[in-house]
């Protein structure tokens, strides 16, 4: 019992947490600019490498140097959606989708050509597990990762219903039409959801990288389970997102745990398939999602 | 029998010389290709109840959206209170004094009817929230019960007034409404065109879009009859509803209801 807790459980809302955050800003930009966007996992990543430099130069912890790249994130993605995105807003938003892909690899490429193409650490050396109650072995790393995350999810669950700006980005998602005759300014909301969705990302990057290495591609590699999170959260619904992303990380880490028998339930070289598996039944058996999102 | 003739194309209100609020002028618009409003010249005058009739397809609802830029223009002015409006951008509009109701999709469903209507006042700084959630509330009895439930799962009827209160909380000079009383009970209906008079006794002026004609022209000060993109012919609501040939091509049947 102890084991599956430390070695499964708790390692598995630890990835929850990582796709929880990444898939919230998926979920509120197609939810208000109705494109799916690609290169989320790279703001991820460049919000990972933002936060490492500051490790590097202030030499502080790397929770600390968020802000850093916090703000890098926002605004590589701000500078994204004026360059690219804005200019191809009245358009079918496949447009946006393509571009999102180019922007993906720009930003994978600046990273290389900025930071290397070598895996980096925040901390090097071993870290002693957190005993608690004498058998449950938790890595600070993962309970970091879970509480900065359940943190944030219920600040922006408060900030969505509590303030003006939460409100107009929920009234922009729930119908852009009616929003503008309201007298909301839609670029504002955008605005504001590119900050929220960055910084979110690149929490979670920081969060990833902390736990493992940051690596050029690290955030791609993260972006399939994300969108299958926000797909099964119900897009549009960010704390659907939250909920799914949880959900996804636990059938992939869970999955390996030998439910019947000795052996790995599912091998572990193959648990990530179980995101793209997990989206696929979304989409073809209940489309909208947990929470009733938006349907595709 | 019938009534002194109109005069087709002229507004009986422009005449008087005083400054009307909402000043058309040429105005051609669609959506991209043909225009399908053509050359309206209309001017609605401060604390008038305007209501626009006429057949489907006549361009009442295009009337409409092109007062809140929502169409493409061709040619043509639109001036409130004096000030050139034409083509300025749809939210830029409610900072004037400018409310619109769309026809469909006229609350956010997933908003709660109390923040529906505290949206309303988040482009007019001006408006006092307290004070106009007050008078809607007065005018809207039914909605302080239903404050927190989600607009999306109450009744058309109920649905109208959300939207209708989440419009006048910016607290606008001129209001339009595009069919407010589509797919409503005749009891709805009726109360409706109650609620717009008291929405005028507030300093109000109001133009709607009607397809229920007969009814609508009843509580109008002036009726505009659209055909085909054009305006056929503008005057006092009575007068219109005692037109022979406005009844007989317009209002269906021809006998006065």
């Amino acid at each position: 019992m102890m084991i599956f807790i430390n070695l499964y459980l708790i390692p598995a809302l630890a990835l929850g947490s990582i796709y929880a955050l990444g898939a919230v800003g998926i979920s509120m930009i197609y939810g208000i600019l109705r494109f799916s966007h690609f290169a989320h996992g790279d703001v991820m990543t460049i919000g990972a490498y933002g936060s490492l430099s500051a490790v590097w130069v202030f030499h502080i912890h790397p929770l600390l140097a968020l802000p850093f790249g916090i703000a890098l994130a926002i605004a590589v993605a701000l500078l994204a959606d004026r360059a690219f995105y804005r200019p191809l807003r009245r358009l079918p938003t496949i447009y946006a989708v393509i571009a999102s892909f180019g922007v993906a690899l720009m930003i994978r490429s600046l990273v290389q050509l900025v930071w290397g193409p070598q895996n980096q650490v925040f901390q090097a050396g071993v870290r002693t597990p957190l005993v608690l109650f004498d058998s449950l072995r938790v890595s600070p790393l993962h309970l970091q990762a879970i509480v900065v995350t359940l943190v944030l999810a219920a600040a922006l669950q408060w900030f969505l219903t509590h303030t003006r700006t939460g409100r107009s980005m929920r009234a922009v998602s729930d119908d852009p039409d009616l929003a503008s005759i309201a007298g909301l300014e839609p670029e504002r909301v955008i605005r504001w959801t590119w900050i929220i969705g960055s910084a979110l990302a690149a929490t979670a990057g920081v969060l990833a990288g902390m736990d493992t290495q940051v690596h050029a591609s690290m955030g791609w590699n993260l972006l399939l389970a994300m969108f299958a999170s926000a797909l099964l959260g119900g897009i549009g619904k960010p704390m659907g997102a939250v909920a799914g992303g949880f959900i996804i990380g636990m059938v992939e880490e869970l999955s390996t745990y030998a439910w019947i028998g000795s052996e790995s339930l599912v091998s572990p070289s193959y648990k990530s398939a179980l995101a793209f598996v997990i989206m696929v039944l979304v989409l073809l058996f209940r489309p909208q999602g947990i929470m009733r999102g938006r349907l595709l | 029998m019938s009534a002194a003739p109109l005069a087709g194309g002229m507004n009986p209100s422009v005449a008087n010389g005083a400054t009307a609020l909402l000043e058309i002028r040429g105005l051609s618009a669609g959506y991209g290709g043909a225009p399908v409003i053509e050359d309206i010249a209309m001017d609605v005058m401060p604390n008038e109840v305007r209501i626009i009739v006429g057949p489907n397809g006549a361009g009442k609802s295009t009337l409409l959206k092109s007062v809140l830029s929502m169409t493409t223009r061709l040619s043509g002015s639109i001036r409130f209170k004096g000030q050139d409006i034409t083509g300025l951008p749809t939210p830029a509009l409610v900072p004037l004094g400018i409310s619109a109701v769309p026809q469909t999709r006229n609350v956010f469903p997933t908003l709660s009817v109390a923040e529906n209507l505290d949206v309303g006042t988040y482009a007019a700084p001006r408006a006092d929230a307290r004070r106009m959630l007050e008078r809607v509330f007065e005018l809207f009895p039914d909605l302080k019960t239903k404050r927190k439930q989600p607009a999306g799962e109450l009744s058309g009827g109920q649905r109208q007034m959300v939207a209708l209160g989440r419009a006048l909380m910016s607290d606008p000079a001129l209001l339009l409404l595009d069919e407010p009383t589509a797919g409503l009970s005749p009891v709805y209906l009726e109360r409706i065109f109650d609620l717009i008079l008291d929405i005028r006794r507030t300093g109000v002026t109001v133009v709607m879009v009607e397809q229920n004609a007969r009814q609508a022209l009843r509580i109008a000060d002036i009726g505009t009859v659209l055909v085909g993109g054009r305006h056929y012919i503008s005057g006092h609501g009575r007068a219109l509803l005692d037109n022979d040939d406005v009844r007989r091509s317009f209002l269906g049947g021809g006998v006065a209801a």
